[in-house]
């Protein structure tokens, strides 16, 4: 049942003489589910982190960690995966993700 | 965490005969069942709490994240048998363009770059060519990172970011042999539908040296435990590099080009580096001044049937048993120590089903009353084996230290 649920398989064309009939397979991924915590801050890391991955690949990460955790991993993503963030965002970003994610008290 | 999967399973059967029996079971969307199952586990370290989520033709798996897919398999898979079914494979992607829709008739494969000809194949055409078959574990080469002492950055999977299946395909040989290989190629380089959100976000492209490439294990597999790879898994081809880390066995294949030169790029120069030493390790905490390709599995191996924290009964036979595997040299033992791994004693080691496959095995302890540790070691065909102490690496790469089960004798 689950299967036929969320893996839908279309007929895409008539078999031909001699051609097997294959199915293009389609699927559709479940809706995000996880958000970030509200507060100061909230509104530039939504606007910037979650382009590009959902929630939980912040949530999930070790909570024992200081602001220059955070910091560099903002770093990371602008310089090496190219994430368009202006600079004077890195600080706020990074003091958001730590007050809410780190060692930085709220 | 276990329990809780159990329980959850065992509601979920049981909703699902109560609505086959019903006869409501068209009615009732996939959805509608897991989230009355709505369940979640808790890895073992701090920050552990995960949702299981059902995705596409997937069984509820541990959900790290869900843009791009990041699924766990549940531990208690691996006691069930030495496959991996495929609805309970990990999932592992970097990029959030992933393909949702695939057409396999229109879908082609790439070959191009330093050859003598350029080719492309269908995967009617893969299919019309030699087959090979084998079974060969898939690991994450940050399987474990969580349990990383001190915590590193990173996916923080537990122990299910690997799966072990029948991968059937080509030999990449055979179609670099069919396209021709030109003088001066050094490697070879992979890359899959999957696409990054922005432009400016690196390509997801590995690369082989072209010796590794040619190797005739190296696989296009179109089939996975004798059915069509899972959409998530890499469908309808993806690379198989026996014996190295998922990295490297690129998912919707379709271009392979013949270099002239070592590929750089972000995930070949940046990522998925490991210390250049024999550990591939360095002092907790500490970068390493060089680093090299992350490559082949260490040794592992695991205990699948005793919980963390069970209570056995004293003086009676407990069964133990469980998995190991390496990088493809083979399992030659598996050895488990009640001691603090002072003595070790042989285990009975399950069906040889290859070098690059999970192997079974299995021993029977008796305990007396009190508290208990069970270690468990393998020792593959060149003698290497597992510390006792776990070692660290920046990425949190490569766990594989002895793995230590702690259970209560009554």
């Amino acid at each position: 049942m689950r299967h036929t649920f969320r893996v839908r398989i279309f007929v895409t064309g008539l078999a031909i003489a001699g051609g097997a009939l294959a199915d293009t397979l389609r699927i559709e991924l479940p809706n995000e589910t996880a958000t970030l915590k509200l507060g100061p801050g909230a509104d530039v890391a939504n606007g910037h982190c979650l382009v590009c991955h959902s929630a939980e690949y912040i949530t999930t990460q070790p909570r024992d960690k200081p602001l220059a955790f955070w910091k560099a991993e903002v770093e990371k993503m602008k310089k090496v995966y190219g994430a368009p963030v202006p600079d004077d965002q890195i600080d706020p970003i990074a003091a958001y993700l730590a007050r809410n994610y780190g060692l930085t008290p709220p | 965490m276990t329990h809780e999967n159990e329980v959850a399973r065992r509601a979920r059967r049981e909703f699902l005969r109560a609505a086959g029996t019903m006869g409501l079971g068209s009615l009732l969307s996939a959805r509608a069942v897991t989230a009355l199952a709505a369940q979640s586990v808790t890895l073992p370290v701090a920050n552990g709490d995960r949702p299981l989520a059902q995705y596409p033709q997937k069984r509820p798996l541990i959900l790290q994240t869900s843009r791009p897919p990041q699924l766990e398999t549940p531990f208690e898979v691996f006691d069930a048998g030495v496959l991996t079914p495929n609805d309970a494979f990990f999932v592992r992607y970097h990029l959030a363009g992933i393909p949702t829709e695939i057409d396999p008739d229109t879908f082609r494969i790439s070959v191009k770059g330093k050859v003598n000809t350029s080719l492309q194949f269908s995967l009617a055409d893969l299919r019309k060519l030699d087959p090979i078959e084998y079974v060969a574990v898939n690991q994450c080469s940050g399987n474990s990172r969580a349990f990383s002492t001190p915590r590193v950055a990173g996916g923080q999977l537990g122990n299910g970011g690997m799966g072990n299946a029948k991968w059937r395909g080509v030999a990449l040989r055979t179609v670099l042999d069919m396209a021709g290989i030109q003088a001066g190629a050094r490697q070879v380089r992979f890359d899959g539908l999957d696409v990054p959100v922005l432009p400016t976000t690196p390509d997801f492209a590995k690369a082989l040296d072209l010796d590794h490439a040619a190797d005739g294990e190296v696989m296009l597999a179109y089939s996975m435990n004798d059915a069509d790879l899972p959409m998530l898994n890499g469908y309808p081809v993806r690379l198989i590099v026996p014996g190295y880390f998922g990295t490297y066995w690129v998912k919707h294949l379709n271009e392979i080009t013949v270099l002239d030169s070592v590929l750089d790029n972000f995930w070949m120069t940046s990522a998925y580096r490991v210390p250049d030493n024999p550990c591939a390790c360095v002092p907790a905490g500490t970068a390493p001044k060089k680093t090299v390709p992350i490559s082949r599995f260490p040794v592992r191996s695991f205990i699948t049937n005793v919980k963390e924290g069970a209570i056995v009964k004293a003086g009676h036979p407990l069964m133990v048993r469980g998995i190991a595997f390496d990088g493809g040299y083979g399992i030659r033992a598996v050895d488990v120590s009640i001691d603090g791994g002072q003595t070790w004693r042989a285990t009975r080691l399950g069906k040889d089903l290859g070098k690059y496959s999970f192997r079974q095995w299995q021993t029977a302890l008796s305990l007396s009353r009190g508290a208990h540790t069970i270690q468990v070691r393998a020792i593959n065909n060149i003698g290497q084996s597992q510390p006792l102490e776990a070692s660290w690496n920046p990425a949190g790469y490569m766990r594989h230290v002895v793995e230590t089960t702690h259970v209560m004798a009554a």
